[in-house]
């Protein structure tokens, strides 16, 4: 008697609950895509409302190419920390980048952008070759480029002393030069962007990184080529970081070589303010492009309000990063409990 | 035949054994070399005083690095330790008018404090060690800067300044004190229950959990042990040099110590801890510096050899991994 009485109620609940439950995980998803975004959209409002000056035309261009070094080693980071790697050599990179950029800028305009490529590309070479073939950890592996590429960079500056000019007003001109009212650089950084969305959600390889991340056995079962994957996301890496070092001596007009510490800190975690999981597998450069802004518009918001220590901001993104990965850790929980 | 057999399975019986031995003892073989080499090639080399600036220098990393042991011990990473010690820093000379002792305290306090955070998100909320010890990284040197107003103080307290330019017993303060350390916590990763734990925790988690040890409370107290190690660190170069400032003490000291922990034998896959190999891992790397500064060699080829030494190193110790 008990059985035929019984099946009907449950079965209508667990729907009922599944149903929750989806919508509940739906909206879960998006604030943890979108979280980023969504503060930005607020940072933003409250700063505008605050600061005349905050939401002028001019200042939004000095965000935006102060934000695009930044932008290019977070793009690449993207890429690794989606297989479930980390790069910590792209500050030591994007310094390196910066100098040979200007030093190589004797030689002309294409000379002072090829470069910087090639000697940072091939860095990330030997960092992804050393990660795929010998399986040592992606964090040694690139620690050590972060030393040995702060060394190189130092045995051709002269122990850092000698800061190249930037010779070319070719180049020069890249770097003060504006397009629509902003700068040249963003543009090429928004291209770079673009392309790199492309490519990582609508590509073979796109597909790789993330099975890659998501798990390495079994992407290797499926017939992904893991090692090639693991090595290419360090070139692009080292790549996107020497053209960030590029840029940065085209609009300083020279390679300056004490930049560049902690910067792939910043990177990291503004990929991670962006929803990117370290754990890797998951994440997407909208939510990257969304932390990189929010770092940069804190650091603007601390300049608006001039008589504040620029130091400030480094706490403040330091909350903002241990505030964003907590929240993510629960929404993780909580889609994994529902 | 058999002797054939013989000749060609040996050297793979070298091998092997090379394989094994090199990750336990390689680091002291490259002292030994090193110390061999100098005494030689370097004039100078074997003087008291040239010794004596040797330890005084390796002393703050070598008790950073021993926390970080603790830490990657546990298949952890910190890397908010040099933040910890500007922050030490930054407190001192704010506390100093109510004495050493209130001082050094205060400072240990916020060591403990920011192990506690670190501690915290990643044995309870379950972050990643990097992203949790990076929020701090970020975050701290900020706060130490924002507490000393980002301008370097002098110190001239004759008591303070003792513990970092002092001598006991022939030997500078400082090195006793980083002596003491290392015997500490050598003793207490092999001889204590917490020590065991924390092996048991690096080596394999989720079996340590279904054993019912205390996991968290094992993590927490490892990280607030890392903090207050730096802290420690952090008070002691401020005072050796007899100036606090916040923007420079502790600066890229996470690397160093993790480079001593790595090179000393220590796998960063957890579940096991090598003191004295630490020990060993910041004095090669301090050895190689400054054979190469006194061989007038620049600090760019000093680095670029780091790197390769960091490299050998876990590349060494990989082999030896089964799992």
């Amino acid at each position: 008697v008990t059985q035929t009485v019984q099946p009907e109620a449950p079965q209508a609940i667990v729907a009922a609950d599944i149903q929750k439950a989806e919508r509940a995980d739906r909206i879960v998803g998006i604030v943890q895509r979108q979280g980023a975004l969504a503060v930005l959209v607020v940072v933003v409002l409250i700063a505008s409302v605050t600061w005349e000056n905050f939401r002028s035309f001019d200042n939004a261009a000095t965000i935006l190419v102060a934000a695009a070094p930044p932008m290019l080693i977070a793009l690449g980071m993207t890429f690794v920390i989606i297989t479930g790697g980390i790069d910590l050599s792209v500050g030591s990179l994007y310094v390196l980048g910066g100098v040979v950029a200007a030093y190589a800028s004797q030689w002309g305009l294409i000379a002072a952008f090829v470069a910087p490529l090639l000697v940072c590309g091939a860095i990330g070479v030997l960092n992804g070759v050393l990660i795929a073939y010998t399986r040592m950890a992606p964090f040694i592996v690139t620690l050590a480029a972060l030393l040995g590429a702060r060394g190189l960079m130092r045995a051709i500056s002269s122990e850092g002393s000698n800061t190249y000019l930037v010779e070319n007003d070719a180049f020069r001109s890249f770097g003060t030069g504006r397009f629509l009212g902003v700068g040249y650089q963003v543009w090429l950084v928004a291209v770079l962007v673009v392309i790199g969305m492309v490519v990582l959600a609508r590509t073979r390889f796109g597909r790789a990184v993330y099975a890659v991340g998501g798990s390495e056995d079994a992407a290797s079962l499926m017939g992904v080529a893991v090692r090639r994957t693991k090595i290419w996301v360090y070139v692009l890496s080292g790549l996107l970081a020497g053209l960030a070092g590029a840029i940065n001596a085209a609009k300083l007009g020279s390679g300056v070589t004490v930049l560049g510490t902690g910067m792939e800190l910043d990177a990291i975690a503004a990929v991670v303010i962006g929803g990117t999981l370290l754990t890797g597998g998951a994440g997407t450069i909208a939510g990257t492009i969304a932390g990189v802004l929010l770092l940069g518009v804190i650091q603007n918001m601390i300049n608006q309000v001039g008589n504040v220590q620029s130091s400030y901001q480094q706490v403040i993104s330091g909350a903002f990063l241990a505030v964003v990965v907590v929240a993510q850790t629960y929404l993780n929980k909580f889609r994994r409990v529902t | 035949m058999s002797s054939e057999a013989v000749a060609s399975t040996r050297p793979a019986i070298d091998m092997a054994r090379v394989k094994a031995w090199l990750p336990k003892y390689g680091v002291y073989a490259a002292i030994l070399l090193l110390v061999l080499y100098n005494i030689f090639f370097t004039p100078n080399f074997l003087t008291w005083s040239n010794l004596r600036i040797q330890l005084i220098q390796v002393a703050p990393i070598v008790i950073v690095a021993l926390g970080m042991a603790l830490v990657i011990g546990t298949e952890g990473i910190d890397l908010s330790v040099g933040s910890v010690m500007a922050l030490a820093a930054a407190l001192i000379p704010l506390y100093l008018g109510y004495g050493v002792i209130a001082a050094i305290l205060v400072s240990l306090i916020a060591g403990l404090v920011v192990g506690l955070v670190n501690g915290t998100l990643v044995a309870r909320i379950g972050l990643q060690p990097i992203v949790a010890t990076l929020a701090l990284f970020v975050g701290g040197r900020g706060l130490a800067l924002v507490i000393s107003d980002g301008q370097l103080k002098p110190i001239r307290n004759e008591d303070f300044i003792y513990l970092g330019s002092g001598d006991l017993f022939g030997l500078p303060v400082l090195v006793w004190i980083a002596a003491v350390l290392v015997l500490i916590v050598a003793f207490i990763v092999r001889s204590t229950v917490f020590g065991r734990r924390l092996l048991a925790i690096g080596g394999n988690r989720k079996s340590a959990e279904l054993a019912g040890l205390p996991v968290k409370r094992v993590l927490i107290t490892v990280y607030v042990v890392c903090s207050v190690l730096a802290s420690i660190a952090g008070i002691l170069a401020v005072a050796r040099i007899q100036s606090s400032d916040a923007s420079a003490v502790g600066l890229l000291i996470e690397l160093s110590a993790i480079t001593a922990v790595v090179v000393g034998g220590t796998p960063l896959t957890g579940g096991k801890v090598r003191v004295l190999g630490t020990v060993a891992g910041a004095l090669l790397m301090q050895l190689v510096v400054a054979t190469m500064i006194k061989h007038n060699l620049q600090p760019s080829t000093t680095e670029m050899v780091q790197a390769v030494i960091i490299l050998i190193a876990v590349y060494v110790a990989r082999e030896r991994k089964t799992r």
